[in-house]
């Protein structure tokens, strides 16, 4: 059963063809890493899936349901949650209350104060739960918006670039926190360069480049293939 | 029993996250404030005391702009054209139906509920339009100047409304002053302690009404919306309702000042959607400290007495001196002059704990 399928998937801005024909089909309960050069259209293809960008031509469809057409916040409610590249969190108010947004939304009154406190535990960040989000560490963001992607119990989790700006041992952890989300039923896919993580988290591999799916498969299919190695050093045209 | 835990809950919002002020320390320094305003008119003479009537009822207005503006992140240049529009539906509304039966406090929910409406509609457009930032401020500037304009140019025998005239240029005169209909006579609210002490009244519901709304859940959207709109729609909210939602409250609000201020003079002139009357809210909001609600009621009670000080001592350099504040305001205490003095405060006590 596949959460996640791009049929035929065309995104142009201007001459520029980003997303070209794209297929995609990602299977429920599965990590999937999404990677490419520079301007590869990574991003954009996330944005296509979020509904920030709509699609020239092409499907998007989310465990079996057309959502090509629904808007971002719709989407999220059906299940996809998404982190950001550069942490999207609300600075100028507490930590709790970062988690309090993410989680008043399906939680019940009663209930609300234990799942906060239960998150910040997971997320260890309770000592710093009355700190401004805009003052913690950089990698304490980065679980931070982790921490508020998850609470929505996404069953589709996406994440752009999750460990940039991480230490090794920051990044570990966080490939260890993903394992523990996925074994509770959560499927992943995640754009990365670091070639550690994706070793770490990804049962599957796509290469994007020039807004076309070049290769797919094992970690270690992707990495012994020799024209992947090009395209990143920029010798094959598509 | 469960409406009545619903009921303590909500009152409990009345402290949290998004207002400044909490624990007993601050609710008896609330009680001494309001003692000292309700003891006030004894040792006044009742000029005062309708003159601060007069400062009361734009506090309704700069508490909307905080809604809008301080908690919500879009800066409206609208809140004088929901005055203006509230005030002139009040009395087009009282000179056609008459002071008797209350139906001036009718006219006044009316008058309220227009200004809503009419904010419902433009709000609509905009934010379901996608209009953020400088742009909601440009329109809404536009729609206030549009209002002006237009208003000014009803002066002819044929800009009526009923028997209202709108007079144009020289504004509206003539409506009655709200009136509680009361058994052996009614009541009638001219600026003297009467109208003093329903004004202050209404200003406690609604500062308490927008605690609890602002520590609401609705009032956590809000202020996500302020920090991140992509992360809070991303969070699954439809951004666009919760703006339309508080941008309705805070008009209504202005609304309800527009009317206030057109019962407590029996008059009301286009010259309130100007240019100058558009741009006085924001300074007195930002000048105080526009993302709290305490902050902004002290704030622009202290810019109003004093632009009034300034403004009897030698008219239009009061302006100037506003414009001045507002540019230092902007300069030193981008977050607001009261808020700064709060936050001043708040670290001293801190430093003395940790002694």
């Amino acid at each position: 059963m596949s959460i996640l399928e791009t049929r035929k998937l065309n995104k142009h801005f201007g001459g520029l063809h980003v997303t070209g024909n794209v297929d995609f089909t990602l299977q429920t309960g599965e990590m999937h890493c999404l990677i490419g050069p520079n301007g590869a259209g990574k991003s954009t293809f996330f944005r296509l899936i979020l509904g920030e960008h709509q699609p020239d031509s092409g499907q998007i469809l989310l465990a079996g349901e057309d959502i090509t057409r629904a808007k971002s916040f719709q989407r999220i409610r059906k299940g996809i949650s998404v982190k950001f590249q550069v942490p999207g969190i609300f600075k100028e108010l507490s930590t709790r209350q970062n988690l309090v947004i993410a989680l008043q939304h399906h939680v019940p009154a009663g209930m609300l104060r234990e799942e906060v406190d239960r998150l910040l535990e997971f997320l260890k960040l309770s000592g710093d739960q009355a700190q401004l989000a805009g003052n913690l560490s950089h990698g304490q963001k980065q679980w931070l918006e982790i921490g508020m992607a998850i609470a929505l119990k996404p069953r589709l989790l996406l994440l752009d670039e999750p460990t940039a700006g991480m230490t090794p041992d920051e990044t570990h952890a966080t490939g260890e926190m993903l394992h523990r989300l996925n074994a509770e039923g959560m499927t992943v896919l995640a754009v990365e360069h670091d070639m550690a993580f994706v070793r770490q988290i990804a049962h599957r591999v796509t290469v994007l480049h020039l807004g076309k799916v070049f290769a797919q498969g094992s970690i270690d299919d992707i990495t012994a293939d020799p024209r992947v190695a090009r395209i990143y050093l920029g010798e094959v045209d598509a | 029993m469960a409406e009545q835990s619903r009921l303590r809950a909500a009152l409990r919002l009345v402290e949290g996250p998004q207002t400044i002020g909490r624990g007993p320390r601050f609710w008896a320094g609330f009680l001494v404030v309001l003692a000292c305003a309700c003891a006030y008119p004894m040792f006044a003479d009742s000029y005062d005391v309708g003159n601060n009537v007069y400062f009361f009822n734009w506090l309704f207005m700069a508490m909307g702009l905080s809604l809008i503006w301080g908690y919500g992140g879009s800066l409206s240049f609208g809140q004088t054209a929901f005055f203006g529009v509230a005030g002139y539906c009040y009395g087009v509304l009282t000179i056609n139906l008459g002071d008797a039966y209350g139906l001036t406090l009718l006219s006044l929910v009316l008058a309220v509920g227009f200004s809503a409406v009419f904010a419902a509609v433009l709000g609509y457009f905009l934010f379901f339009g996608r209009i953020n930032g400088v742009f909601l401020g440009i329109v809404s500037l536009s729609v206030t100047l549009v209002l002006e304009r237009f208003m000014a140019q009803t002066a002819g025998p044929q800009w009526a409304i009923g028997s209202a005239r709108l007079n144009g240029f020289n504004g509206m005169g003539g409506m009655p002053s709200l009136t509680i209909p009361w058994p052996g006579g009614d009541i009638v609210l001219f600026p003297d302690l009467p109208l003093y002490y329903l004004t202050l009244a209404l200003l406690v519901v609604v500062y308490l009404a927008l605690r609890m709304l602002v520590n609401s859940r609705f009032g956590n959207v809000l202020v996500a919306i302020r920090e991140n709109p992509q992360r809070a729609e991303m969070l699954g909210y439809d951004i666009r309702k919760f703006q339309l939602g508080g941008f309705v409250i805070g008009s209504a609000l202005a609304g309800l000042s527009g009317v206030l201020y057109t019962s407590w003079g029996n008059y009301i002139t286009p010259a309130s959607m100007g240019m100058t009357a558009a741009a006085l809210p924001i300074v007195w909001v930002a000048v105080g400290g526009r993302s709290d609600l305490t902050t902004t009621l002290v704030g622009t009670l202290a810019v109003l007495i004093v632009f009034q000080m300034l403004t009897i001592h030698g008219s239009q350099y009061a302006l100037v001196v506003m414009g001045i504040l507002l540019v230092l305001t902007v300069l030193v205490a981008p977050r607001g002059i009261v808020m700064g003095i709060v936050d001043a405060a708040g670290r001293l006590t801190r430093r003395k704990e940790v002694r």
